[in-house]
């Protein structure tokens, strides 16, 4: 099953255009890593997916973009945005309690029923591999956290509003390896119930983890085949010379 | 000694000179207020109506009436003020309009106040009919602190991160939502300063409530919003111009009670925002 389409997609910030002409496919249950120099529009790419894009002055787009086939301009955004969670590159806990933020998109789609909510942050935090850690100071400041605790918390807060597909934006960019190898092992078990597609500057990373590798250069999508292959064979030179450090 | 440290030395003198000459007239203007105006602070002066010409008795009508305006004024303005910063940092785009927009509602603040009372006298006490009253004082104060609470409300909300907003948006809240559970919040403490600024502005200020509420003499308290008081500015200005023969200690008295008052007001406001601060977490 095919999540996302995209068709011909471009779009611009201003004058700058972000991405060029990218066709790509993202299929259900699967884990596709993004790689490719900083400013290749990865990122860009990746909050086209929940239309965060969308908060960024003078943002234009053109092609087409389908989320489970309808246009993806056409969707509810708030409603998108609940199937389609993100985690972003730096740590983000709201300013409450590790309790609130796990609830905070729970509450705001509406659930107020205690017990419900109490489950489902129980819930989240265990698939985000946290639970142990913080079951008993739940009311204690999300900042108290450490870095690593804190992106886990993030991934939780995203599980708990009960997703489809889960947006990677650079997740471990500041963690140490061990912080990275929890949150790595956290997504490679997500993947029986969630589609996620993971940004990452780190290309051992896309190895490890993705099943498909896309790489982006200046905007354009250079080259998407099984992550084996690209890691083997890359069709593209420039694939080729990015995986082997000669750029980045 | 070598020219580096030498420039530094002199540098930091002239820095420091600079606080120096800023702290003595603030701290002389406060030992001279206290030192000629405590004498007259007894329980009968804070809650007697003025006597004898207003050369004896209290102030009370004043002071009640000085924070009746003061109230009036900030449960007009904050209200508005906020509402309109919120529209102005998250809702108005970037547009040459919403810029001069901002650029209009900055300068409003450097109005002279006096402008601000003759425009109350024509909009509330004689177009609207108000006449003089406490509601056409409140609402000129309340029009002249405006522009300073929506550029504080508006630069304390800009100042929460835009990355709190992003996260809020990706959980799929709505804008509304997003405001009113993290921005908000988060900029409390900012609003409050612009409330501190506008609160000590409303109660010291003359000339706005000179033709819309003031009363001369009216030794009595009021009964509705739509009666004339006393103020404590104006009053200040009564017995120190217009009326003969009036103790030093009186007028230094009233000085100290309506310094007092304004402080006594800020403080109030600083507990508040002290609390919320302590809950900031980043």
């Amino acid at each position: 099953m095919v999540k996302f389409v995209a068709k011909d997609l471009n779009i611009w910030f201003g004058q700058v255009r972000a991405l060029k002409n990218v066709d790509i496919e993202i299929k259900a249950n699967e884990i596709l890593s993004i790689i490719g120099p900083s400013n290749s529009g990865k990122t860009s790419f990746l909050r086209m997916l929940n239309r965060l894009n969308d908060l960024s002055p003078g943002f234009r787009m053109g092609g087409w973009l389908g989320f489970d086939g309808e246009d993806i301009r056409k969707i509810d955004i708030c409603g998108l945005r609940k199937r389609v969670g993100m985690v972003f590159a730096l740590p983000l806990p709201l300013p409450l309690s590790i309790f609130e933020n796990v609830a905070y998109g729970v509450k705001m789609h509406g659930e107020r029923r205690r017990p419900k909510v109490c489950a489902l942050v129980e819930h989240s935090l265990k698939q985000a591999y946290l639970w142990d850690e913080v079951k008993d100071r739940l009311d204690v400041s999300a900042f108290k956290l450490s870095g690593g605790q804190q992106q886990r918390l993030c991934i939780a807060r995203t599980l708990a509003v009960e997703p489809e597909v889960i947006l990677f934006d650079e997740p471990c960019s500041g963690l140490d390896p061990i912080s990275t190898s929890k949150v790595e092992e956290a997504m490679l078990k997500l993947k029986k119930d969630y589609t996620i597609v993971l940004v990452t500057n780190n290309v051992k990373q896309a190895a490890r983890v993705g099943d498909r590798t896309a790489f982006f250069l200046s905007g354009e999508l250079v080259e998407l085949d099984s992550t084996e292959k690209i890691f083997t064979n890359p069709a593209d030179r420039r694939t080729d010379g990015y995986i082997r450090g000669e750029f980045g | 000694m070598s020219n580096t440290q030498r420039s530094q030395k002199i540098a930091f003198f002239f820095l420091f000179l600079a606080t120096l000459l800023i702290l003595v007239p603030v701290g002389l203007i406060v030992v001279v207020i206290v030192q000629k105006g405590l004498p007259a602070i007894n329980w009968q002066f804070l809650s007697d109506i003025p006597r004898q010409g207003m050369r004896a008795g209290g102030i009370f009508p004043a002071i009640i009436g000085t924070f009746y305006l003061v109230f009036g004024a900030i449960l007009f303005a904050l209200p508005i003020g906020l509402l309109a910063a919120i529209y102005l940092s998250e809702y108005a785009g970037n547009n040459p309009l919403n810029r001069i927009i901002k650029l209009a509602i900055v300068n409003l603040a450097g109005v002279p106040s006096v402008v601000y009372g003759l425009f109350g006298l024509a909009l509330f006490v004689v177009f609207l009919r108000f006449g003089a009253s406490i509601l056409s004082g409140s609402l000129t104060l309340g029009i002249m602190i405006l522009p300073i609470i929506i550029t504080t409300a508006r630069e304390a909300l800009e100042s929460v991160p835009q990355s709190f907003r992003e996260v809020s948006l990706s959980l799929g809240a709505s804008k509304w939502q997003t405001i009113r559970h993290i921005v908000l919040p988060n900029a409390i403490p900012g609003i409050l300063t612009g409330t501190i600024l506008g609160l000590g502005r409303a109660a010291g200020e003359t000339a706005p409530i000179l033709f819309t509420v003031a009363a001369f003499y009216l030794p009595r308290l009021p009964k509705s919003i739509f009666d004339q008081v006393m103020a404590l500015p104006y009053h200040l200005y009564v017995i120190s111009t217009q009326v003969p023969n009036v103790e030093e200690k009186i007028r230094y008295g009233t000085a100290l009670v309506l310094l007092s008052l304004v402080l006594f007001m800020n403080l109030v406001a600083i507990i508040i925002r002290y609390n919320f601060r302590k809950r900031k977490k980043w």
